[in-house]
């Protein structure tokens, strides 16, 4: 029944997984490998400050104003906060479609695709209830959305588990796929004939959007993506289903052997994964957009894998990478009014983050001084 | 062409098919061969979308500067190689995941290209040559790029290389089983970077076609996902260099049925056929996977993830 790939893959998971935060800890305040964790990333974050410092200075711009003018973009006053907050909320919701199947032993990108999906299926659906109160609306919607999604994701999880196909390649597939229904959909089957330009579906009706929280222009995708975040972690770490989830990822045969049911747990755990990117998308829709159109494929989904990457596939780590790349997607526009620096520097910025701290992944165990000593 | 086609009715279908198979085929049949080495060495790059803008901004900018579109497809190949220099260093890296390279490329590869061609989006670049081959009087002459017969003979030598020649053991051996191939001595190191870094220069070429033939001019939107599509492609293909050839012949085709058959006035599923190669890629992966096998093929580096 197990097949081999699968098996081989199990075991390379592994090593990931031990240092991840789920493992067992050894007794004792273990300050070294702790230290280890502290100094790596921040190095990593120091040595891609420099860089791109660099890059600045050689577009002949003053790198330290540039980091200025970023950080007070990104975190320099509450409103400029609200507003990387809002990015920050799809992030989360997206990095958990990827964080979570990684520890059923899955590679899965089809983040996209479920946010895409989600927000198309939330859309339609939100169309024909326009006589409903705003809140079973918006209830539905999202229901909806996350079904979608969940759906969406399930069916990479069901061609790896029932046909062996790759998952991060089928999900890649499925998220073009999704991406060419929705430009289906909005050209054809829900197009608003008054959008011209840029084709999309007939609106939302306004007072069933999703409304700011108090006098904040923050959404409530926010609360739900923090909410997603502790619930995947809490369901990953704390329960009975996410211990079977883990006991897959670590050896696929131990967990049959024991009598997990890994068909159905994958199904479940994809589905679960899915629905977040999913809710997003509603979100996406109801809070922002307010129609269904190419807005929708803003590249939350890829940049979610990312988050989860960098987070070690943590659920509370994904909370606070996605909050400061929602400060470095908010602070885009301020290098070209500012500094004269094209748009595109903030995703050079972004790149070599990205790259530095993936790189600074092998350094782990690397140097003696952080390594435990036996007593 | 669209002139022409108006006497000759429906012919203008497969016509502009065929067209569209040698004019939208190029860029897919350059990074998938890209692609195709690189995976045969047993590593994957989601990375070469990246790699294609790199590519097409640094061609359009040397073809402007220096006036020879050739010497732009030179520097997009050189420009390509950089960015595999990157990829191949860091996948190589132990703990580092290829896949979250491949998509921190895209992000910083095409972060490079915006910023650095910004200020070639107006300026017109000179463009390589048209080779022009009829096909009758009445008929409109097909208008293909030498870059295309390059990429045919390509195809068929890195066929040649992988079945015949010492080094394409060694990238074949190293793919299949990197243990075994360092056992032999091989140097597993040399030939996935060497594998890497020639993979990308061939997508850079394939950037450059984008911006100096077809569509012909630099901008943020030049690529639709052809380095993406590539990637499907070569699983399409089955890992075979000349299969390559007819999937991304194929998937031109396809590119190019839309347009025709709006033309005519066939407009229901413009949008959704967009996706056919993926779903065709998918179906050949559901159709042809199993628990029992991965897809015949596949180098055995990359069994646990094809």
């Amino acid at each position: 029944m197990v097949d081999n790939a699968q098996l081989k893959k199990a075991g390379s998971l592994l090593e990931p997984l031990s240092s991840s935060s789920f493992s067992g800890k050894r007794s004792g305040f273990q300050w070294r490998s702790r230290m280890e964790s502290i100094v790596i990333p921040t190095g990593a974050i120091l040595v891609s400050l420099a860089a791109f410092g660099a890059f600045c200075a050689l577009a002949g711009a003053d790198p330290f104003s540039v980091y200025a003018s970023i950080y007070k973009a990104a975190f320099g006053s509450w409103y400029s906060f609200q507003n990387t907050l809002v990015r920050s909320a799809p992030l989360m919701l997206c990095a958990l479609a990827t964080a979570i199947p990684f520890h059923l032993g899955l590679v899965m990108i089809g983040n996209e695709g479920a946010l895409v999906i989600g927000g198309l299926c939330a859309t339609v659906v939100g169309l024909q209830l326009p006589t409903a109160s705003p809140l079973t609306a918006q209830i539905v919607m999202a229901v909806v959305g996350m079904i979608a999604g969940g759906l969406w994701l399930t069916i990479s999880g069901a061609l790896k588990q029932y046909r062996g196909v790759n998952e991060t390649i089928s999900s890649l597939m499925m998220n073009y796929i999704a991406i060419a229904i929705l430009n289906q959909a909005i050209n054809t089957w829900i197009r608003d004939p008054s959008s011209l330009n840029k084709p999309s579906s007939y609106p939302i009706p306004d007072e069933q959007m999703l409304q700011p929280i108090g006098d904040t222009t923050i959404h409530w995708g926010l609360v739900f993506g923090l909410i997603a975040c502790l619930l995947a972690w809490v369901l990953l770490s704390q329960t009975t289903l996410g211990f079977q989830i883990r006991t897959i990822g670590g050896n696929v045969r131990a967990a049959q052997i024991a009598g997990i049911p890994v068909g159905r747990i994958t199904l479940i755990t994809c589905f679960l994964a899915g629905a977040f990117p999913g809710l997003a998308g509603m979100v996406e829709v109801a809070a922002i957009h307010g129609r269904a159109n190419e807005s929708l494929n803003a590249w939350y989904g890829y940049s979610g894998i990312l988050v989860a990457f960098l987070a070690r596939q943590s659920p509370l780590g994904c909370i606070l990478i996605s909050i400061l790349l929602g400060g470095l997607l908010a602070s885009g526009g301020i290098l070209q009014r500012d500094h004269h620096l094209p748009d595109a520097a903030i995703m050079v910025f972004q790149g070599l983050v990205f790259l530095v701290i993936l790189y600074s992944e092998s350094l782990y165990g690397k140097w003696k001084v952080f390594q435990e000593r036996d007593a | 062409m669209s002139s022409a086609s108006a006497g000759i009715g429906w012919l203008a279908v497969p016509l502009a098919i065929l067209a569209g198979a040698f004019r939208g085929g190029t860029p897919f049949l350059f990074v998938s061969l890209g692609e195709c080495l690189t995976e045969k060495s047993g590593k994957i790059n989601l990375g070469l979308e990246g790699v294609l803008l790199f590519g097409a901004m640094s061609g359009y900018a040397i073809s402007y500067k220096t006036g020879s579109p050739w010497l732009g497809v030179l520097a997009a190949a050189c420009g390509g190689a950089c960015l595999g220099v990157v990829h191949a260093w860091l996948t190589q890296k132990p703990k580092v995941n290829d896949i979250a390279v491949g998509i921190a490329m895209i992000i910083f590869g095409s972060g490079i290209a915006f910023f650095l061609g910004k200020p070639f989006i107006q300026p017109l670049a000179p463009q390589l040559p048209t080779i022009k081959i009829g096909l009758g009087d009445r008929l409109p002459s097909l208008d293909i790029c030498p870059l295309f017969f390059v990429g045919v003979a390509l195809a068929f030598a890195l066929h040649w290389f992988f079945g015949a020649t010492r080094w394409g053991m060694f990238v074949r051996a190293v793919g299949d089983k990197a243990e075994a191939a360092r056992a032999l001595g091989i140097s597993v190191w040399r030939v996935r970077t060497a594998s890497i870094v020639t993979g990308s220069a061939l997508a850079g070429i394939g950037g450059a076609y984008l911006s100096l033939f077809y569509p012909g001019s630099w901008n943020e939107r030049v690529s639709s996902g052809q380095g993406m599509i590539a990637v499907a492609l070569v699983i399409f293909a089955r890992w075979n260099p000349v299969h390559c050839l007819w999937a991304s012949l194929l998937f031109g085709g396809a590119q190019a049925l839309g347009p025709a058959l709006q033309s005519v006035g066939v407009t229901s599923y413009y949008y959704l056929f967009n996706a056919s190669p993926f779903i065709l890629t998918l179906a050949v992966m559901i159709l042809t996977c199993s628990n029992k096998r991965s897809l015949s093929g596949t180098p055995g580096g990359l069994i646990d993830r094809t």
